[in-house]
């Protein structure tokens, strides 16, 4: 199991580097570095110090090295917007907003896709199959920040009982959190049916069935746990979209986290905090597919760690 | 037994029964029709027929398994006097795994793969027996030991994957046993197993037939475990139960045609002693009563002084990684220094049990899997030094035929499409020519024409296993390698594909290297027989010499555990034996043993054997 | 030998009879809404009522003709800046479809090749692909367009091709898993004993053979581009006006939702018709192509 983990953390590495080679490059076609720092109208003399000073004239795979060697000593670059600060301490202040809400989305999708995938199955062609399955494909087709103006308008604006925007009240996060899990919900709910729809036709279920075992016996002990195999695999591929929907969920709501950040930063050309965001979420979806693999073997005894 | 059984009230009662499902025009269609038997103490009744006769659906029928929503059974099914049709659902549940059970015939699908296989176990005795965890759990080990399972108590909490397929069948017997049921339905329950763990298992539900004193029903394609087991036989044919009777009875007087059929179409181990050359199956046609004149032997030893196909030291292993590193941590051993000569016009069998490497020296013959080292001539050429184009060049003069009727034809693609391919790739024919080479080809295993226009899933597998023998006559080979090529058909389609093989060696002078685990099979069709086990050759010579004078304690083993369709030559009480097939798994740097082959009569040559086999010769 | 083989029904065939592709009825409302919203996008010209980018600033924020205060002049009422929404609707799907269907044809061409290159050779070939795949699988997707569409510019041709550029792992991913089934189906391996050429081989017996679930998530994926455009027009990276788009007309509505809540309400409300026709359609697809669905 150990030997797993340090396996599977080894593979991340050269997945990480291919983030960094991408980020590096965008930085390098967003625009002459140095130019951004100094401003247009700096001297030719202090560009070129600046240009010597910064290692731009050496060739582009030793800058490439420079930028890794400086990535692992934590240093992102600093932000323009943030008075000079280190990048990833700007980053990392915002990270714990993103977080709040990336969980309360999961949460919400999960409380939601659980009964109503099993109920859906349970109830094949049937009302309650109908009413939860237009909601999940209604949840799939609705994009998330319409959602969250329409939540906005209805519950904030004209019901009043949640905050607009912001994230200073304790109610501020049901919104957005709602919004941003509403897909990932729609998703598992539609996997968790059709899969427990598979499982129920597999031989060991008619085996089950054939010990004389009642149906709810049956989905509990034998359906699920084969069904969530497909349902944790989802959450993992779904990690990446649901910290791209923080992004545009954050925009919608206000919600000070580093999708925000990141909008704001792309706007004003603040590359070094956009790098920080863009290879940090790297490392939490890779973290979080990890987690969901982990979780995945325990759930699975098929799978063999050696 | 049978005759206690006329007596005593039945066990099991069924009358008219039909069952129908709901099909895609919405409307219900009979499946079973009507079918009447009974099951009394002690008794072992068999259901015997072939694919769509019926005979699981009448299985399920009685276990009320199947779905309510597009299904209808209606009948009457009476177990010790209750009527089953007329039981609430809740009542069901009580009855099935208690007074009912049932074993299927997947053991690798039918155990719950994220379960431990003693709570599995467990819980048709919580269940039915309000037993307590701790009660249950002692209970689940005595019946692991009672099932023969080596090491009972540490498998309580092993994962059905960790188990072979005998293995998990015997789980599958355990747990259908926990609550003494009077009645065991068997679906096929050894069909997908090996012969060796074939016999084993029948051996076990016997034993434990009598040690329980239940009654058995046995649902079977095969009539050799019918002829081995079964006290009173129900033939079924497209839903209707034509004969039922005793087993002696149903093989010495078959009254329906059908059943004839079914019981001449089957070859049986040990008919062809004394007859020199491979020989066709009768065949009837169920709808006349006529059979088939009486198979002549064919003409004819295939006579050459040059071998076609020549291989030495063929050696093929797989590596298996594993670990931080992705290291090589063993090897699958899974040809090991095969050698081996085949004449033109010359069958030679492989035969052996799954692991044995048949396939993958057939594969590797080829070179659709790439040896690890040996030689391999054909018609003089090394094959092994081939590449590219010489490589596909050479594919010309050997052809193969698989197993899996359905998987070996691409959906898409037309039959006459299909069979084209090979002319087309080899430019063999052009323009009109190969709308005429195709017409004539799909004549030649016995289709018409105009069948080239249509999908293959319009066709049977019979059938589609005629497209792929056209498909691999299209390029005029010499050789054909039939892997497991009849094996998935039934009874009667694989007597005749069989047929149409040997015509066509007749005919066209064909050499076959046939791959099959059935011993009856190969026997009607070799000449020569070589038998696999752990990736080598443990013997190979003339038919008559394996199958008449076998040496080597494998081969013994083998031909002794395959089922004979006789009941009067019903085997006598084996060993319940538990052991079972070894791995060709091997940690790096094996070394295989060197092997040395004694000469027992020309041309019949046994590998000298070691401690692993004792002194069973 | 399973009973059930030979039952009629229960064994489909891969390849379906025309009179088997009867429409249900979800897919038949999503085929004739895809039609209304394609002979919208090109006959725009046509349809419009007004010029969808000139302000009327007599006429700003008119509600819907069938709310209070609402005109026949404007159907579904003006923006802020007076501008008819019925053709700033209309404008707006050209975009959308655009982005959509032309970001899956690249996409799917891309993704198609690489899942079968990779799945056909593995080896290096498959590792270094796979690799790419799981590299843009690791950044959140949106990051990725915002940051590439912000460096680069932002154009309706740069986005479409960027999309596609990035858009492709899903293809790959699935064509790939599929084939690695394929090639231990027996016909793919009779294929290579008749001595067939394996990129014959890859074209003739294994593209076919993909095709169904490529079209599936194909129709699904225009669905989940039209919303990625929506939402990068949102954030304000997408084609800049005075091109119309869908994103950027709620964007601004957004500022007007508690007096005027049609501005953001009305455009959600297309894209999520379109997105949910796509999906129709991509569920019956799947039912109808894939055999495992069909009993």
């Amino acid at each position: 199991m150990i030997n797993y983990v340090i396996w599977r953390i080894l593979q991340m590495i050269p997945i990480l580097l291919g983030v960094t080679l991408i980020v590096f490059v965008l930085l390098r076609v967003s625009g002459d570095p140095v130019l951004l720092m100094l401003g247009e109208d700096a001297q030719p003399e202090q560009i070129e110090a600046l240009r010597l000073a910064l290692g731009l004239n050496k060739p582009l795979y030793q800058q490439y090295l420079m930028y890794m060697a400086d990535l692992l000593t934590g240093d992102f670059g600093n932000s323009l917007r943030y008075n000079g600060q280190p990048a990833l301490q700007v980053v990392l202040e915002r990270l714990p907003a993103t977080a709040s809400l990336a969980a309360t989305g999961l949460l919400f999708a999960v409380v939601i896709s659980l009964p109503a995938g099993i109920v859906a199955a349970l109830k094949q062609h049937r009302m309650a199959d109908h009413i939860a399955s237009s909601f999940s494909i209604l949840g799939q087709a609705m994009p998330n920040f319409w959602l969250g103006i329409m939540l906005i308008l209805i519950f904030a604006v004209t019901l009043g009982w949640f905050p607009v925007s912001g994230s200073d009240k304790p109610l501020s996060v049901v919104l957005p959190g709602l919004t941003l899990g509403s897909g990932l919900a729609a998703m598992l709910t539609r996997m968790l049916r059709s899969s427990l729809l598979e499982v129920m036709q597999q031989d060991y279920i008619r085996t089950a069935r054939a010990k004389g075992l009642s149906q709810s016996t049956i989905i509990v002990r034998h359906a699920l746990r084969n069904a969530a195999l497909s349902y944790l695999t989802v959450i993992g591929l779904e990690a990446s979209a649901l910290m791209a929907g923080a992004v545009v969920t954050e925009q919608v709501f206000a919600w000070p986290g580093i999708g925000l950040l990141a909008i704001q930063a792309i706007n004003s050309r603040d590359m070094a905090v956009v790098q920080t965001i863009v290879i940090l979420s790297s490392v939490i979806v890779m973290s979080m597919n990890l987690i969901v693999d982990i979780l995945y073997s325990v759930v699975d005894p098929r799978i063999q760690h050696g | 037994m049978s005759a206690k059984a006329e007596t005593a009230s039945p066990v099991l009662f069924v009358k008219n029964l039909s069952t129908s499902f709901r099909m895609q025009d919405g409307r219900f269609h009979k499946i079973v029709k009507d079918v009447s038997f009974d099951v009394g103490p002690r008794e072992t009744v068999a259901l015997v027929g072939e694919s769509g006769s019926g005979k699981s659906v009448t299985a399920l029928s009685i276990m009320r398994l199947l779905a309510a929503s597009n299904s209808r059974v209606e009948g009457s099914i009476q177990l010790g006097g209750t009527e089953l049709l007329a039981l609430p659902e809740a009542k069901m549940q009580a009855v099935r795994g208690n007074e009912i059970a049932m074993i299927f015939q997947e053991p690798m699908t039918s155990l719950n793969p994220v379960l431990p296989i003693g709570s599995q176990i467990a819980e048709v005795l919580t269940r039915h027996r309000a037993m307590s965890q701790s009660a249950a759990h002692a209970e689940t080990i005595r019946l692991l030991e009672k099932v023969r399972i080596p090491e009972a108590r540490s498998r309580f909490a092993e994962y059905p994957h960790r188990l072979s397929g005998g293995m998990r069948q015997r789980v599958m017997i355990a747990m259908a046993l926990a609550c003494r049921p009077k009645l065991l339905i068997a679906d096929e329950p050894t069909t997908a197993l090996d012969v060796t763990i074939q016999a084993q298992t029948l051996a076990l539900i016997k034993a434990l037939q009598d040690e329980d004193g239940m009654s058995v029903l046995f649902i079977t394609h095969d009539m050799g475990v019918v002829a081995e087991i079964a006290d009173r036989t129900v033939v079924m044919f497209k839903g209707e139960a034509v004969e039922v009777g005793r087993t002696e009875d149903i093989f010495n007087q078959p009254r329906h045609p059908y059943s004839r059929t079914l019981l001449s179409s089957v070859p049986k181990l040990g008919s062809m002693t004394g007859v020199p050359e491979p020989m066709r199956l009768p065949v009837f046609e169920t709808s006349r009563e006529n059979a088939e004149t009486v198979p002549k032997a064919r003409r004819s030893k295939p006579g050459a002084d040059q071998p076609l196909l020549s291989v030495r030291n063929l050696t093929t292993r797989f590596d298996i990684r594993s670990g931080l590193l992705r290291r090589v941590s063993g090897r699958v051993h899974a040809v090991e220094n095969v050698s081996f000569d085949i004449m033109p016009g010359e069958t030679l069998s492989l035969v052996g049990e799954s692991g044995c490497g048949k396939s993958t020296t057939g594969r590797s013959v080829t070179r659709l899997v790439e040896p690890t080292s040996g030689e391999i001539r054909l018609v003089g050429t090394d094959i092994m030094e081939l590449n590219g184009r010489a490589l596909r060049a050479m594919r010309r003069n050997v052809q193969m035929i698989f197993q899996d009727p359905f998987a070996s034809l691409d959906p898409r693609t037309t039959v006459g499409a299909a069979v084209a391919e090979p002319i087309l790739t080899h430019e063999l024919e052009t323009g009109p020519h190969v709308k005429e080479r195709v017409a004539d080809l799909l004549r030649r295993v016995g289709l018409g024409p105009d069948v080239a226009g249509r999908y293959p899933h319009e066709f049977s597998g019979g059938q589609r296993q005629r497209i792929c023998i056209a498909r691999a006559l299209a390029l005029d080979p010499k050789l054909i390698v039939a892997d497991e090529a009849v094996s998935a058909l039934d009874v009667s389609i694989k007597a005749q594909v069989m047929n149409l093989l040997l015509d066509l060696q007749e005919t066209l002078g064909l050499a076959y290297l046939f791959i099959s685990h059935d011993m009856a099979v190969v026997e009607r069709v070799s000449h020569r027989v070589a038998v696999m086990y752990l990736g080598e050759i443990v013997e190979i010579g003339p038919r008559s010499a394996v199958f008449e004078n076998p040496q080597h304690p494998y081969t013994r083993k083998l031909i002794a555990a395959v089922p004979i369709p006789d009941p009067a030559r019903r085997g006598v009480k084996r060993p319940l034996l538990s052991d079972e097939i070894r791995s060709p798994v091997r940690p790096t740097g094996y070394e295989p043993a060197i092997r040395v082959y004694r000469e027992v009569s020309p041309g019949h040559f046994v590998q000298q054997w070691g401690e692993e086999w004792g002194n069973a010769a | 030998m399973a009973d059930t083989e030979t039952l009629p029904g229960l064994s489909p065939p891969l390849v379906v009879p025309a009179r088997r592709l009867h429409l249900s009825p979800l897919a038949a409302f999503g085929l004739a809404m895809l039609t209304i919203f394609v002979l919208m996008a090109v006959l725009a010209p046509l349809l419009a009522p007004y010029d969808p980018t000139t302000p009327n600033l007599r006429a700003r924020l008119v509600p819907p003709m069938w709310v209070a205060k609402g005109s026949a002049d404007h159907i579904l009422g003006t923006d802020h800046l007076g501008r008819d929404m019925l053709s700033r609707l209309i404008y707006g799907s050209r975009i959308a479809l655009s982005v959509g269907f032309l970001g899956v044809v690249l996409a799917s061409f891309i993704g198609v090749s690489v899942g079968l290159i990779a799945g056909f050779w593995r080896g290096p070939v498959d590792s270094i692909l796979m690799g790419a795949v799981n590299i843009l699988l690791a950044i959140p997707n949106t990051l990725l367009y915002l940051t590439v569409l912000a460096v680069f510019g932002q154009s309706l041709l740069l986005m479409i091709i960027v999309i596609g550029c990035i858009n492709w792992t899903t293809f790959a991913r699935v064509v790939r898993g599929e084939v690695l089934s394929l090639k231990e189906r027996e016909f793919i391996e009779a294929s290579r004993s008749i001595g067939q050429h394996p990129v014959v081989t890859l074209l003739r017996h294994v593209l076919p053979n993909v095709l169904g679930p490529i079209i599936v998530i194909a129709t699904l994926n225009v669905a989940a581009l039209i919303i990625l455009e929506a939402s990068l027009s949102f954030l304000g990276f997408g084609v800049q006006p005075p091109t119309v788009t869908w994103g950027r007309m709620l964007a601004d509505g957004r500022n007007y939702i508690a007096t005027a809540w049609w501005l953001a309400a009305i455009p959600g409300l297309m894209i999520t018709t379109l997105t949910l026709s796509l999906i129709f359609i991509g569920d019956w697809l799947r039912d109808r192509l894939d055999p495992r669905n069909a009993s």
